[in-house]
């Protein structure tokens, strides 16, 4: 066979090789600059440099110590946690609704109503950003955590549309039917057949819109006061000045919830593979 | 508020006779006394009730100088005996003999309209002269136009480079076995799902003059003193591509995956050699899934704001931080309005560009002759 020449099989076995080596490289473009900070964040002396001088949780203790800068990281922690737990809340409620009624309606100018639900996604953050702050001036809601909750809101609720969307395309209407006929309420068909159904895209589309809140720097910018300081402002103000270890130990912190939330989304989603394919 | 682009109200708001009296202009030389007077009726009330400040603030933004002429006028105009002077012109010219000048009161005609595209021509760094004529502004407070080009290089370049790494990345994780990609798919989603601030923490420390990556290329001799690597162009090139790479990974993997593994058998089998094939028959097919990650990153680098902000200097700002600019510092929400709108075309002309590009390779997709 042609396909199995000498000169082409090795062609083949060195190209594989660099292209091995080449996307090892890449990966490690991708995630050591992330790694390689965190344990600098335990070193006892604040500078950036290794090999490390030993080990320290100096700089975690700036941030859950009792020291006045430590009690402005923990309010800082206590408002990202509200807001974003408020914003998921808002953005699952009102998104899993949208993507239902968008999914069950056929009506003229469904896709200029998703294409309006989509827009925070393709518009320029800070275009939506000042926006919002021109907005909320006005009617009193800048400089407020419900300001800030309800624009992170805003800024989740494509991600539940999309996963709840993704998660009823499976979905089989007779089963509401089949529901309804045996003398169900359609609160009770709602709650027992449609949300276990859609639950893996509910929780998903929750978690792209707790991170979308949690990591959001451009919106609180504009609508924080000092009071309401989150924990991406909070770093913002510390990367502009001089770098200090403890914007580090933060972003330590931060990596780990992040590494958790995406674990937990994987799971989810090999989970709802896993029932689409028991359904089939 | 993007209306406040072309609406704007805030100098006729305090000029509301001005405002009215222009219109009954012919818009040529020198006002006629009706327009003197109500502007100096105006005048002498917004000074009295301390909303002048607005008014002078906008003027100035049409012509700098124009805060003190206005707010000194104001002062100067005591009491309404102007309404009775037979000159009203003249009396204007000995408070400030600016007013004597044309350009003067084609500045005051032009802003107390209420309907403007002077914002649009603003942020494309073009004004109005005093015949209405469209100029362009000076070179040196040109910024507007060289922020937009510099928008969308550093954004078409971001975007290449992405194509450049992650093509190739992406055809080496499609090439492994299930269980291997979706270990190494997690690498790729790992700086995904990490926060924006933390990624550009670690460039910033990774980069510094003694950074780590300064460090190891002093160490291994590639420098002989530290370079630098970040507050420029380069520091911003190098987190972008951080950060929009696994968009552009993530499209091409999901295209790639589904691309049949017989077609390229076929080709080879039939005698087109391996670099043909792979342009004829496998690039082809992966096309979706480029013009997806390329639509991607290109958009999502137009809006950035973050990034260049924190690794980039003074030079590398892009559109983005010119709306903030102005809606932070100079509080000039028109502009920032016009700024954005721009911005938001840009976005728009995109994404139909890709609607159309979609629908119409939708067809002969996958009947790769």
């Amino acid at each position: 066979m042609r396909l199995q020449s000498p000169f082409q099989s090795k062609l083949g076995t060195a190209g594989r090789a660099l292209l091995a080596i080449f996307s090892a490289g890449v990966l490690a473009f991708l995630v050591l600059p992330i790694l390689a900070i965190i344990p600098l964040s335990f070193n006892p002396v604040p500078y950036f440099t290794y090999p490390l001088e030993g080990f320290s949780w100096r700089w975690y203790n700036e941030i859950f110590g009792d020291s006045p800068t430590a009690r402005a990281w923990q309010s800082s922690i206590l408002n990202s946690v509200i807001i974003a737990a408020g914003a998921t809340s808002i953005s699952v409620t009102l998104g899993t609704l949208a993507a239902l009624g968008l999914f069950r309606a056929s009506f003229w100018g469904k896709n200029l109503i998703w294409a309006f639900f989509m827009s925070p996604l393709v518009i320029p953050i800070i275009v939506t950003a000042t926006g919002i702050y021109y907005v909320y001036s006005q009617v009193g809601l800048a400089n407020s955590l419900l300001g800030i909750i309800l624009a992170h809101a805003v800024l989740g609720v494509p991600f539940v549309v999309i996963t709840v969307s993704a998660s009823l395309q499976g979905f089989d209407h007779t089963l509401m039917r089949a529901g309804l006929i045996l003398g169900a309420s359609h609160f009770r068909v709602f709650r027992k057949i449609t949300l276990p159904i859609i639950a893996p895209g509910v929780i998903s589309g929750g978690l792209f819109a707790f991170v979308t809140s949690w990591d959001d720097i451009v919106v609180v910018l504009f609508l924080a006061s000092a009071e309401q300081h989150t924990v991406p402002r909070r770093m913002w103000s510390g990367l502009r000045d001089q770098i200090s270890p403890t914007i580090i130990a933060a972003a330590a912190l931060l990596t780990l919830t992040s590494i958790i939330l995406m674990l937990t989304v994987n799971l989810l989603r090999r989970r709802s593979g896993q029932l689409l394919a028991k359904a089939d | 508020m993007l209306s406040r682009s072309v609406w704007d109200t805030e100098a006729s708001a305090v000029l509301p006779r001005t405002a009215a009296a222009v219109r009954s202009w012919n818009a040529t030389g020198l006002p006629p006394d009706t327009v003197v007077i109500a502007l100096a009726l105006d005048l002498v009330e917004a000074s009295r009730d301390k909303t002048i400040g607005k008014a002078a603030r906008r003027l100035n933004a049409a012509r700098p100088g124009f805060r003190s002429l206005i707010m000194s006028t104001g002062r100067s105009l005591g009491g309404d005996t102007i309404v009775n002077d037979p000159h009203p012109l003249e009396r204007l010219k000995t408070i400030d003999p600016r007013w004597g000048d044309e350009a003067t009161w084609a500045v005051i005609r032009q802003a107390v309209r209420p309907f403007t595209t002077w914002h649009f021509l603003r942020a494309l760094d073009l004004s109005l002269d005093s015949n209405d004529e469209i100029v362009r502004v000076p070179a040196e407070q040109a910024v507007h136009l060289q922020a937009l080009g510099r928008t969308v290089w550093i954004s078409g370049i971001v975007t290449l480079l992405c194509l450049g790494i992650g093509y190739p990345l992406a055809f080496f994780i499609a090439g492994l076995t299930p269980r291997q990609r979706s270990l190494v798919l997690m690498l790729v989603l790992l700086p995904f799902w990490t926060s924006l601030l933390v990624r550009t923490a670690a460039w910033l420390v990774l980069l510094q003059t003694n950074g780590l990556v300064n460090d190891f290329l002093l160490w291994i001799g590639v420098l002989s003193e530290p370079a630098a690597l970040v507050h420029n162009r380069l520091g911003v090139y190098l987190a972008m591509v951080h950060v929009l790479l696994p968009m552009m990974v993530l499209p091409l993997v999901g295209v790639m995956t589904s691309v049949d593994p017989t077609h390229m058998k076929a080709a080879l089998s039939l005698g087109a050699s391996p670099l043909r094939s792979f342009l004829r028959v496998y690039a082809p097919q992966t096309m979706p899934g480029v013009v997806a990650g390329t639509l991607i990153c290109f958009i999502m680098s137009l809006g950035y704001y973050i990034t260049p902000a924190l690794v980039g200097g003074p030079k590398d700002q892009m559109l983005s931080y010119f709306v903030a600019f102005n809606v932070n510092m100079t509080l000039d929400w028109s502009l920032a309005a016009a700024l954005s709108l721009i911005l938001i075309v840009c976005v728009a002309v995109l994404l139909g560009l890709a609607a159309y590009i979609l629908k119409r390779n939708a067809q002969p997709m996958g009947l790769a002759p």
